[in-house]
C-alpha cells in the first residue's frame, strides 16, 4: 500500500547534473594522467603502457631545465608558505583576539585584497613596482610576490580555526598565572595547530601553482615549473609535459587531501 | 573572494588587544609594499609616456587612455572619435565571463543543492570531491582541457568512435571552449556559497509551500531560490570577477579570435613590443570595473543582512 | 470500506518504520468532522510523525489514512486539502504578511487579487489587518503565530494540523492563544488536529485527546475521562500530578476492589475490568483529591506523618510518610475556605480520600 515517498528535497535530474559536473571536472585530468603513460611519442595514438616519459623528465634532454624549475618552485613555495603562514597567524590573532578597533575591518580588507584584485592586475602592478624601484627581476621578486598573494589563502583556514576556539581557554591560562605571551604560545598556538597546518598547505599549493604573476615578475632565464610547462606547451602538448603535469597534480592532490584529513580529524575530536 | 564571515563572530575577544599593532605590522608592511604601493605606482604609470623598448619615460601623458578610448585616424591627427577595438575586447570579456558564470550556475546550483541535501556525514566528502580539481594547477587543468577537447583529442576520438559524429567537432578556439575553460577554472566558487546557503535553508519553508498546494518546481522557484539568493549572487560574483581578467583559458583554449582583457594586458609587457602605460591603463580600467562590482555586491549583502 | 462522511480523518493500522526503528506501531484512530482533536505525548512518542503522515510529509509504511472516507496515502502534500501550522511557523521570509497568507490560494489557481482579498479577510479574523505589508521578521512571536494560522486557514482546508504551534510563546500569550484557537475552531467549523506535549494545553482546548507514548495510543477520550479515569500507569503519570502506589488486590466485591499496600495499610476503590483478585498493580491517587485531618474520618483513611510542607502559590503541597509504607503527596488549595489546615512537620495525621480519588491502573 505504501507508495513511493514524495520527498520534497529531491529534485529529479539534480543527481545527474552533479555526476555530470564531476565527470567534467575529472575527465580532463584523468585523460592526461592516462596519456602520460603512453609509450608513443605521438599524443594521439595509444601504443601501450610505459614509463618512458617519466624517465624522460628526469634524464631526457630537457631534464636539466625541468629540475632547476622544480627546485625553484619548491624552494619558493616552501619559503613563501612559511612566511605567509606566520604573517597570517599573527594577523588572525590581532583581528580575532585584539578587541574591536578602527582598523580591524580595514586590516581584514587588506589581507583579502589579493583575492579581490584580478591576478593579471596584481601581476602588472608588481612588475611595474619592481621596475620603478629598480629591483632586478629574478628569484627574489618571484618570492616576494608569492608571499603577498599567499597570505589570504593561509589566513582563511587559520581564522576559521581561531573562531572555533573559545577565548576562555586563554583566559583560563592567564587566570592560572600565564603571561599573555605564554597564553599565546602554550594554549592558543597548540589549539591552532590544525588550522595553521591547513593554511600552510594551501599557501604552499597556491604558490606552487601560480603562473600568471610568476610569468610577469620572473627574470629572463628564471623558470618555475608552471612557466616552464607553459613555455613548452606553446610549442604543443608533448608526452613529457603530461608526465610532469601528472606528478605536479599528484603533489597537489596529496597535499589537499592531507589538509582536508587534518581539518576533518580535528573536527571529530 | 573572501567570506566576510572570517572577521566578525562571537568568539572575538580582546586578549591580545595591547599587542595588536605589532601583530598586524608584518601584514601591513608586506601587503602595503607588495600590493597597495604597486597598484598606486601602476596608476601613476598609466599616466606616463611609453618608451619603445618597454618601460616608461617619466613624463605626464594621457596617451594611454587616449589610445584606449579615442580613434584619431591613420596618422593620428584627426579629432577624437570613439575607438571600438579595446571596448570590444572588454565587451567580449564581459560576455564570455557572463556566459561562463551562467554555465557555472546551471551546473553548479543543482550540484550544490544535491550536496547540501546529502546526509551530513557525506557532505564534506562531496564538497571535497568538487573542490579537489580547483587545487590542481590552473595551467595544468587548462592544458588538460585543451588536450581532451582538441580535434584529434580523446573526446572527439570517442564521439567519432561510437558513431555519434562523422568528423571531429572543432571545440578548441571557439568561444565555447573558453567558457568551458573558465567554468572549469572557477566552478568551486559557484558551488561553495550556494552550498552554504542551501545548507542553512530551512526546509520547513518548502514543506509549508507544499502544504499550501505548491508543486515541487513551484516550491523551487517561489520559495527556495529567493531564500538562497544571497548565496547565488555571491557565487556569480566569485566566478564572474576572476573570469573577467583571466588569461590562461582564453590564451590556451580561445585562440586569436577570442582575445580577452587578460591577453590584451599581457601583450603590453611581453618583450620589447609592448606599451607599458597602455597596459597599466587597461589594468586600471579592469580593476575599477571589478571594484565597482564588488562594492555594489558588498552594499547589497550589507543591506540584505540588516 | 464504506465512507462515513462525518469522520474527517481515519487512521487505520498505520505503521511507520525508519530502518529498524518503529516510530508508530499500528495506530488506529478516527477523528470526527468539526472536532478539536489533540495528540498528546512526550517528545519522541510518534505524535509529530503521525501528524506529518496526515499532512503528507512522511509516507506510511503500512496501513492507510483516509480523509472523509477516501484514501489519501500516496497523494503529495500539495494535493491534500489539509493545511499545517508549523512549529516554528515557517513563514516565507521574502514575502510580506499578505502574500504569505495568500500563497495557498494563489497556488490553488486563484488570481493574485482574489488571493489577496481572501487573505485580507482572514487577517481581519486574526486581527492583523494593519500588519499586511510587514515582513515576517518585523513581527513579534505572537503575531507570527497568528499569521501562520491565517495562512493555513485561508485556503479553507478540510482539516487543519497544528504542530506544537504555541510552544515558542511565553506563558501568558500561550494561554490567550489557547482560548483564541478554540474559538476559531468553533467559528470556522474546521477539524483541528493539534499536537502538543503540554497536558494542560491539551485538556484546556480539546474535544478529545489521544495520549501517545512509544508509538502507540495509550488512551483516547475527552479531557475528564483521561484525567479522572486514566487507563494505565503512563497516562496517570503523564497527565497531572499523582501518587503512584504499588498495591495488591485482595478481592473484588460488588464492583469494589479491596487492596493492601506496604505496611499493612488497606484501601478499597472502584474495580477495573481486567484487574482481578491477586493482581499486583499500581494505584493512582490524585493529590488534590486527598485531604488531611487530625482524626480518622468515616471514609477511607491512612495514618501518616507530615514530612514537609511546600508553598506553591495557589496550593500547598504536603509530603507525608506512611508508616512502613510509601511516600505521599497531598495538595490543598491555599484559601481560607480550604478543607484542610496546614500541619507542622512531624505531626501524625490521617490521609483521607474523596470519592473516586483512587484508581487502579494497568501497567
Amino acid at each position: 500500500m505504501a507508495s513511493k515517498k514524495y520527498d520534497l528535497r529531491v529534485y529529479p535530474g539534480f543527481r545527474g547534473i552533479t555526476l555530470l559536473c564531476l565527470v567534467i571536472l575529472y575527465a580532463p585530468l584523468i585523460v592526461v594522467m592516462v596519456y602520460s603513460f603512453n609509450a608513443s611519442p605521438s599524443i594521439t595514438n595509444w601504443e601501450g603502457l610505459s614509463l618512458r616519459w617519466y624517465a624522460d623528465v628526469f634524464t631526457g634532454p630537457e631534464s636539466a631545465k625541468f629540475k632547476s624549475a622544480a627546485r625553484n618552485s619548491f624552494v619558493i613555495a616552501l619559503i613563501a608558505a612559511t612566511v605567509a603562514t606566520t604573517i597570517a597567524t599573527l594577523s588572525a590573532t590581532a583581528i580575532l583576539r585584539g578587541g574591536r578597533f578602527r582598523l580591524r575591518m580595514v586590516s581584514f580588507g587588506l589581507i583579502s585584497l589579493p583575492l579581490m584584485v584580478p591576478e593579471i592586475v596584481t601581476a602588472v602592478a608588481t612588475l611595474i613596482f619592481f621596475n620603478a624601484i629598480g629591483f632586478d627581476r629574478g628569484l627574489l621578486t618571484i618570492l616576494l610576490a608569492h608571499i603577498a598573494f599567499c597570505i589570504p589563502f593561509a589566513y582563511l583556514p587559520i581564522s576559521a580555526r581561531m573562531q572555533g576556539i573559545e577565548s576562555t581557554y586563554e583566559q583560563a591560562a592567564m587566570d592560572l598565572y600565564a603571561t599573555r605571551r605564554q597564553a599565546f604560545t602554550r594554549v592558543l598556538l597548540p589549539l591552532m595547530a590544525p588550522g595553521i597546518v591547513s593554511g600552510f598547505i594551501l599557501a604552499f599549493i597556491v604558490s606552487l601553482d601560480d603562473f600568471i604573476i610568476t610569468n610577469f615578475v620572473k627574470g629572463a632565464g628564471v623558470e618555475t615549473l608552471p612557466t616552464a610547462i607553459f613555455g613548452a606547451v606553446k610549442q604543443g602538448i608533448k608526452p613529457n609535459i603530461m608526465a610532469i603535469s601528472t606528478m605536479l597534480l599528484g603533489v597537489s592532490v596529496v597535499m589537499v587531501t592531507l589538509s582536508w584529513l587534518i581539518s576533518r580529524k580535528d573536527r571529530k575530536t | 573572494m573572501a567570506g566576510g564571515a572570517a572577521t566578525g563572530g562571537s568568539s572575538t575577544s580582546d586578549t591580545y588587544a595591547e599587542a595588536r599593532t605589532w601583530l598586524l605590522l608584518p601584514a601591513w608592511v608586506t601587503l602595503g609594499i607588495l600590493v597597495l604601493a604597486p597598484v598606486a605606482i601602476m596608476l601613476v604609470y598609466s599616466f606616463l609616456t611609453k618608451e619603445f623598448r618597454g618601460g616608461v619615460i617619466w613624463e605626464f601623458s594621457l596617451g594611454a587612455y587616449d589610445q584606449f578610448f579615442c580613434s584619431r585616424g591613420l596618422f593620428g591627427d584627426e579629432p577624437c572619435s570613439i575607438e571600438w577595438t579595446y571596448i570590444q575586447i572588454f565587451w567580449r570579456s564581459i560576455w564570455q565571463a557572463g556566459a561562463a558564470t551562467l554555465l557555472s550556475l546551471v551546473i553548479g546550483f543543482p550540484t550544490a543543492y544535491f550536496i547540501a541535501t546529502r546526509p551530513p556525514r557525506q557532505r564534506t566528502l562531496w564538497v571535497f570531491l568538487v573542490t579537489i580539481p580547483y587545487w590542481v594547477n590552473l595551467l595544468i587543468r587548462t592544458v588538460s582541457m585543451k588536450f581532451l577537447l582538441r580535434d584529434e583529442g580523446p573526446l572527439n576520438d570517442f564521439l567519432t568512435g561510437i558513431g555519434l559524429l562523422n568528423e571531429p567537432l572543432a571545440i578548441v578556439n571557439t568561444n565555447f571552449a573558453v567558457q568551458l575553460g573558465l567554468f572549469y577554472s572557477y566552478l568551486p566558487f559557484m558551488v561553495l556559497p550556494i552550498y552554504a546557503a542551501v545548507e542553512r535553508y530551512n526546509f520547513a519553508l518548502s514543506e509549508a509551500a507544499s502544504d499550501l498546494y505548491a508543486p515541487r518546481w513551484t516550491v523551487l522557484r517561489r520559495i527556495l531560490l529567493p531564500s538562497v539568493k544571497p548565496g547565488i549572487v555571491a557565487g556569480c560574483i566569485l566566478v564572474f570577477v576572476p573570469s573577467l581578467g583571466s588569461f590562461l583559458a582564453p590564451d590556451l583554449l580561445g585562440g586569436a579570435r577570442n582575445f580577452m582583457i587578460g591577453s590584451l594586458i599581457e601583450e603590453q609587457f611581453k618583450g620589447n613590443a609592448g606599451n607599458w602605460p597602455f597596459g597599466a591603463a587597461a589594468s586600471m580600467i579592469l580593476l575599477t570595473m571589478v571594484l565597482i562590482i564588488l562594492l555594489i555586491f558588498a552594499r547589497q549583502q550589507a543591506k540584505a543582512e540588516s | 470500506m464504506t465512507s462515513k462522511t462525518n469522520d474527517a480523518i481515519e487512521v487505520r493500522n498505520a505503521v511507520k518504520r525508519y530502518g529498524d526503528f518503529t516510530a508508530l506501531k499500528k495506530v488506529s484512530l478516527t477523528i470526527s468532522d468539526n472536532e478539536f482533536f489533540t495528540l498528546l505525548g512526550p517528545s519522541g512518542c510518534g505524535k509529530t510523525t503521525l501528524l506529518r503522515m496526515i499532512a503528507g510529509f512522511e509516507d506510511v509504511t503500512e496501513g492507510g489514512i483516509f480523509l472523509f472516507g477516501e484514501e489519501i496515502e500516496g497523494l503529495p502534500p500539495h494535493k491534500r486539502p489539509i493545511n499545517t501550522v508549523f512549529q516554528n511557523y515557517a513563514l516565507f521570509p521574502h514575502m510580506n504578511v499578505l502574500d504569505n497568507v495568500g500563497f495557498g490560494l494563489e497556488m490553488l489557481g486563484k488570481s493574485k487579487s482574489e488571493a489577496r482579498a481572501r487573505a485580507g479577510e482572514v487577517l481581519e479574523m486574526v486581527q492583523l489587518t494593519q500588519f499586511s505589508a510587514r515582513k515576517p521578521s518585523q513581527l513579534s512571536g505572537g503575531q507570527q503565530q497568528r499569521v501562520a494560522l491565517a495562512r493555513a486557514l485561508a485556503p479553507r482546508p478540510k482539516v487543519l494540523l497544528l504542530d506544537e504551534p504555541l510552544s515558542a510563546l511565553d506563558l501568558k500569550l500561550r494561554k490567550a492563544m489557547q482560548i483564541e484557537l478554540k474559538h476559531l475552531q468553533k467559528e470556522t467549523g474546521i477539524t483541528f488536529i493539534f499536537v502538543t506535549h503540554d497536558q494542560e494545553e491539551a485538556l484546556t482546548m480539546s474535544d478529545r485527546v489521544a495520549v501517545m507514548s512509544a508509538g502507540e495510543v495509550q488512551q483516547l477520550g475527552d479531557a475528564r475521562e483521561i484525567y479522572e479515569r486514566p487507563r494505565n500507569m503512563f497516562v496517570a503519570d503523564f497527565i497531572g500530578e499523582t501518587n503512584l502506589i504499588e498495591v495488591t488486590v485482595d478481592r473484588i466485591d460488588a464492583g469494589r476492589a479491596a487492596c493492601h499496600l506496604g505496611g499493612g495499610h488497606r484501601l478499597t476503590c472502584d474495580a477495573v475490568d481486567g484487574i482481578g483478585a491477586g493482581a499486583s498493580v499500581h494505584m493512582s491517587l490524585r493529590p488534590e483529591r486527598l485531604f488531611l485531618s487530625s482524626a480518622p474520618t468515616e471514609g477511607e483513611s491512612l495514618k501518616a506523618r507530615v514530612r514537609e510542607n511546600i508553598f506553591i502559590g495557589t496550593d500547598i503541597s504536603t509530603i507525608l510518610d506512611l508508616d512502613d509504607g510509601p511516600e505521599f503527596r497531598v495538595r490543598a488549595s491555599n484559601s481560607s475556605r480550604g478543607t484542610s489546615r496546614v500541619f507542622e512537620p512531624g505531626t501524625e495525621v490521617f490521609v483521607n480520600m474523596e470519592q473516586g480519588a483512587a484508581r487502579l491502573l494497568m501497567d
